[in-house]
């Protein structure tokens, strides 16, 4: 099997190949290590630590993952790896013991490849805000691959890995992987364990997979899913994921929300002419399959970005707080610091967080603090309640439609995953304006329902900010709706059937050039064994 | 008589004797190498999460319920953020408005809350006789980090120093029945601050209250309080006003030194703990807590008093101090084989004031050479009339320096009651004879004329004869 055959095959089509013995794991991971490590990979800065080679006494080729080679972003732990969730402050942390979801990858046969590249503490969308460095969109090095999981969706667009883990707050597996051209799926919360995850805001963060292919995405997630004695808040999935296969959609009942459509894109700066075209086709392809569209209503769905913008960054600025120069992280060497503790506390933290970090630790302490909990925090918390309580009527028959009436059962939602393509780097500087990449995607996160992005088309419409760039469609459904969630992802994939081959061909930066991408370049830490 | 009234309210803090922590599954000990006892969860490790010690939260179900607290069917943990190095992760997890149980009383205190939360990690400060001002160093023993603690908070219902003491007592004696805890103060097993305003007497508003630290020693926080509640005395008196702050009690000076002000709270910024579910307690949960109780000291004082009949402060006396009543239990059952059997009031009194005083470190060891059958016997003797109470005395100073049978002892000692009334009397006759001029007063009706003659009888005896028995035959033979 030649070396670009490889590339062209889906992770579950190269596991299967090992298990029949057409592929050593062995060569399969040198394979994607020496890849990584060309010149236009590394340009791409998606890994900032690449594993030394297969882990010892691994008999990938039997395991149900077939030694397919996994990128797992930065923030979750890996023993004997570094684990630096894209921060200064954790630069060169090894951590003792390993994440329950990197664990079960890799006990089910998916060695660590590398260590991805993510906005600092998962703070972002655009994987600029990186301590080790901007991560470049492999459809067009000028331009974001999304964030947070930015170097996770370049890596697996790019052809670097098959697959990589992610982790999504507000929308950081999805809208990379719709800036990217890739499946990335966000979970039900507690579906997967968020034990070794360093934590940003703990009653959002899931972790989930980014692939090439719904399948794969499957694969990975049957594999990383269920229920972890040493986080309290998991759960699992109810029952065994099967591999999706469906290529209809008979009796299957999508809501389009008046809130997260079209009509709604104002708040969101607007949704691009390509993007709504391609959302528009996605509907017609549905329907081609035999589903039904509805128009429907989340009355509340507006309120979640404020909602979200107050929740997460209250619980980042306590998630955060152990990071503090005590023992482990960045300590000031600063003359004062040396002398007096709050000094030192003061100091190490100025010197460790980046200016978006800091930008939500203040938030979210101001959200807490004594005389403003109720305004910010509590009410924040009720505005959750009641989004939650909108997709609970919405899938259980109980929602509105559009104009007032009553409206049918809905099995599951459709939206843009984001308003626009890839932006350029350094194009969005307001904090705002990179909020607002999350407005589509927010809703489902506070909810803690599952949802998908799957690419569905390029842009290239008159007035579209770039034209062949990925667009991605997001489908919603009830708290472990999974399985049925990724049959009904896998009809509309293999009906649009979108072509994500172009980035996987390595094309050079040229003339690129960066406009203010913070952080040092990247460059890879070699690592052992993890 | 002071002009003030002092208001005081506990906050106890108590170090759960579980196997395991309340937040990961480190052992739970004292005395260990530092830092040994520890793992990612508490030791604030990213990634780490906690999850929640079920033992933990068992013994915090028997504490409220023989406080008699309500138990919230459903309670949630919050996080308490500050920054001090013995936090690892920046936050304690404790609870906040939706805590464990709420309410109770236990001998007229009421309860207000018991909560379940996570202690900090223990600072070591090197240098300055370790004290953190002047130190060269601290360093952190996380050992102590993340072990399981309950805390309970009273209202304001103490008035003095002396009440608050005995109060923390019986509280102890109640959580050391229990078995929740090795409430060891010296250790820090068990802590107590105290919230301390003064009022005019016979105003029913509180006054400005200021918080005593961690007084680890009764003794410590009776004097940190009597200091405290003279503090605001003399500031009131001097037409001043209390100031709401912190203070620091160091026994070694007796004085108070403020921590911080008013000004310096924190502000703890208090929010649900996302990483752990609401506890949710089920019926069979409660029910598995009660049966778990045992009988609680003051449950045990009220039936002392009224089934076996002994007075207030003894029946106090042996149902707050485990060991003394383990004693006393099993001194009844041995008595109970004897006949006649001894009435238990004498069995509890010569406990109290004749054992305990001579030996009141023994008692943990059942007695030592006097184990609680022994001293059954003892009493039977004497109430039999076969020992007076002297002659008992010196049985009991022999049995407690050798050990063995008081019969056998009072036999070979012969120690045994007058029983032959002949030799008593002639005893009584010789001890008139030798005192002629008070046996004259006596007949003149001067009754306290009959001690040097009882005396005598007492010696001649060597307090074999029983008291009573004597004056009542001098009186006779005087013609009384």
């Amino acid at each position: 099997m030649g070396v670009s055959d490889i590339l062209e095959l889906s992770a579950e089509a190269t596991a299967a190949a090992a298990h029949a013995g057409e592929l050593d794991p062995g060569e399969l991971f040198a394979f994607y290590r020496s890849r990584a490590q060309e010149p236009e990979a590394l340009e791409l800065n998606c890994f900032c630590w690449l594993a030394a080679g297969v882990p010892d006494g691994s008999s990938a080729a039997e395991a149900p993952l077939g030694g397919v080679p996994l990128g797992v972003k930065d923030l979750f732990c890996t023993a004997g790896a570094p684990s630096q969730s894209g921060s200064l402050m954790l630069k060169g942390y090894i951590p003792p013991y390993t994440a329950t979801a990197v664990q079960r990858a890799l006990d089910a046969g998916a060695p660590l490849l590398g260590k991805t590249n993510q906005d600092e503490f998962a703070m972002g969308s655009s994987t600029e805000h990186c301590a080790f460095g901007a991560v470049r969109n492999p459809w067009d090095r000028n331009r974001v691959p999304g964030g947070s999981s930015g170097g996770s969706a370049a890596a697996v667009a790019a052809g670097l890995v098959p697959w990589a883990l992610g982790t999504d707050t507000g929308g950081s597996i999805r809208q990379p992987a719709s800036f990217c051209g890739i499946v990335g799926l966000k979970p039900t919360y507690g579906a997967v364990s968020r034990h070794g995850m360093i934590a940003f805001a703990s009653s959002l963060d899931q972790a989930g997979p980014l692939s090439r292919s719904v399948r794969d995405a499957a694969l990975l997630l049957g594999a990383i899913a269920g229920r972890d004695r040493r986080d309290a808040t998991s759960v699992g999935l109810p029952e065994p994921l099967a591999l999706p296969q469906r290529t209809d959609l008979e009796g299957v009942t999508f809501g389009v929300a008046r809130e997260l459509s079209a009509q709604a894109g104002a708040q969101a700066g607007g949704i691009e002419p390509g993007v709504q075209a391609a959302f528009e086709r996605a509907l017609e392809l549905a329907m081609s399959l035999g589903a039904r569209i509805e128009e429907v209503s989340l009355p509340h769905a507006a309120l979640a970005l404020s909602a979200y913008y107050v929740l997460a960054p209250a619980e980042a600025s306590s998630n955060l707080a152990r990071f503090d120069g005590v023992r482990f992280g960045h300590r000031s060497g600063d003359e004062r610091a040396r002398r007096e503790l709050y000094a030192m506390y003061a100091q190490s933290r100025s010197e460790g967080f980046g200016a978006e970090v800091k930008r939500r630790i203040m938030l979210g302490t101001y959200v807490l603090s004594a005389g403003y909990y109720d305004a910010y925090y509590g009410q924040a918390q009720k505005v959750r309640t009641l989004i939650a309580e909108d997709f609970r009527r919405l899938f259980a028959g109980e929602g509105r439609a559009a104009r007032g009436a009553a409206a049918p059962k809905v099995d599951f939602l459709l939206t843009p995953t984001a308003a626009t393509v890839a932006f350029e780097l350094g194009a969005v500087q307001s904090p705002w304006q990179m909020y607002l990449n999350d407005y589509f995607t927010v809703p489902m996160s506070l909810a803690g329902i599952p949802a998908i992005s799957i690419p569905c088309g390029l842009s290239g419409k008159p007035g579209d900010s770039a034209s062949g760039m990925p667009i991605g469609l997001q489908i919603a459904g009830p708290a472990f709706s999974e399985g049925p969630l990724l049959e009904v992802a896998h009809a509309l994939e293999q009906a649009l059937g979108f072509d994500g081959s172009p980035a996987r061909r390595h094309r050079g930066l040229g003339h690129a050039h960066v406009n203010g991408a913070g952080g040092e370049a990247g460059g890879i830490h070699q690592g052992g064994p993890a | 008589m002071s002009a003030y009234e002092p208001v005081i309210g506990l906050e106890i803090h108590v170090q759960l004797a579980t196997a395991t922590k309340m937040f990961c599954s480190c052992a739970v000990a004292f005395g260990a190498e530092p830092n040994t006892l520890t793992c990612p969860v508490c030791l604030g490790l990213p990634g780490a999460l906690p999850v929640a010690n079920a033992q933990a939260v068992h013994f915090g179900l028997m504490i409220g319920q023989a406080l008699g607290s309500e138990l919230a069917p459903r309670s949630i943990f919050h996080r308490k953020n500050y920054f001090y190095p013995d936090l690892p992760k920046g936050y304690q997890i404790s609870q906040y408005d939706e805590p464990l149980c709420r309410g109770g009383e236990l001998e007229g205190v009421r309860i207000h809350r018991v909560h379940l939360e996570e202690d900090a990690a223990k600072l070591i400060h090197v240098g300055a006789s370790g004290r953190i001002h002047g130190s060269e160093t601290s360093l952190v023993d996380f050992n102590r980090g993340g072990t399981p603690l309950v805390e309970i908070v009273t209202e304001p219902d103490l008035r003095s120093a002396e009440q608050a003491g005995a109060w923390l007592r019986l509280l102890r004696a109640t959580l050391r029945e229990l078995g929740v805890s090795d409430v060891n103060m010296e250790e820090g097993s068990l802590r107590a601050d105290a919230n301390v305003s003064i009022r005019p007497v016979g105003s029913t508003q509180l006054g400005v209250k200021t918080e005593l630290k961690n007084m680890n020693s009764f003794r410590f926080l009776e004097r940190g309080i009597a200091a405290e509640i003279a503090r605001q005395e003399a500031i009131v008196e001097g037409g001043g006003e209390v100031a709401q702050e912190t203070l620091h009690f160091d026994p070694a000076s007796g004085s108070l030194e403020v921590m911080r002000s008013k000004e310096q709270a924190h502000d703890y910024r208090y929010f649900p703990e996302p990483d752990l579910p609401p506890v949710l307690i089920s019926e069979a949960m409660v029910k598995r807590a009660r049966a778990a109780i045992p009988e609680l000291p003051s449950a045990r004082a009220r039936r002392l008093r009224e089934t076996l009949a002994l007075p207030e402060q003894l029946a106090r006396q042996l149902a707050f101090r485990g060991e003394l009543y383990a004693y006393f239990e099993a001194s009844l059952a041995a008595a109970g084989a004897l006949q006649p059997t001894p009435e238990p009031r004498l069995i509890a009194t010569w406990l109290s004031e004749e054992l305990l005083p001579r030996a009141a470190g023994e008692l943990e060891t059942q007695g030592g050479n006097v184990p609680p059958a022994a001293l059954a016997q003892l009493v039977a003797l004497l109430a039999a009339g076969r020992l007076s109470v002297g002659g008992a005395r010196q049985v009991l100073e022999r049995m407690l320096a050798e050990g063995g049978d008081p019969a056998q002892i009072a036999a070979a000692e012969g120690l045994e009651a007058l029983s032959d009334e002949g030799e008593l009397a002639r005893m009584v006759a010789e001890a008139i004879a030798a005192n002629p001029q008070a046996a004259e007063q006596v007949r003149a009706g001067e009754g306290k004329a009959i001690g040097p003659i009882v005396g005598h009888v007492m010696r001649a005896s060597r307090g074999r004869a029983d008291g009573q028995a004597v004056s009542a035959l001098i009186r006779e033979q005087l013609g009384l």
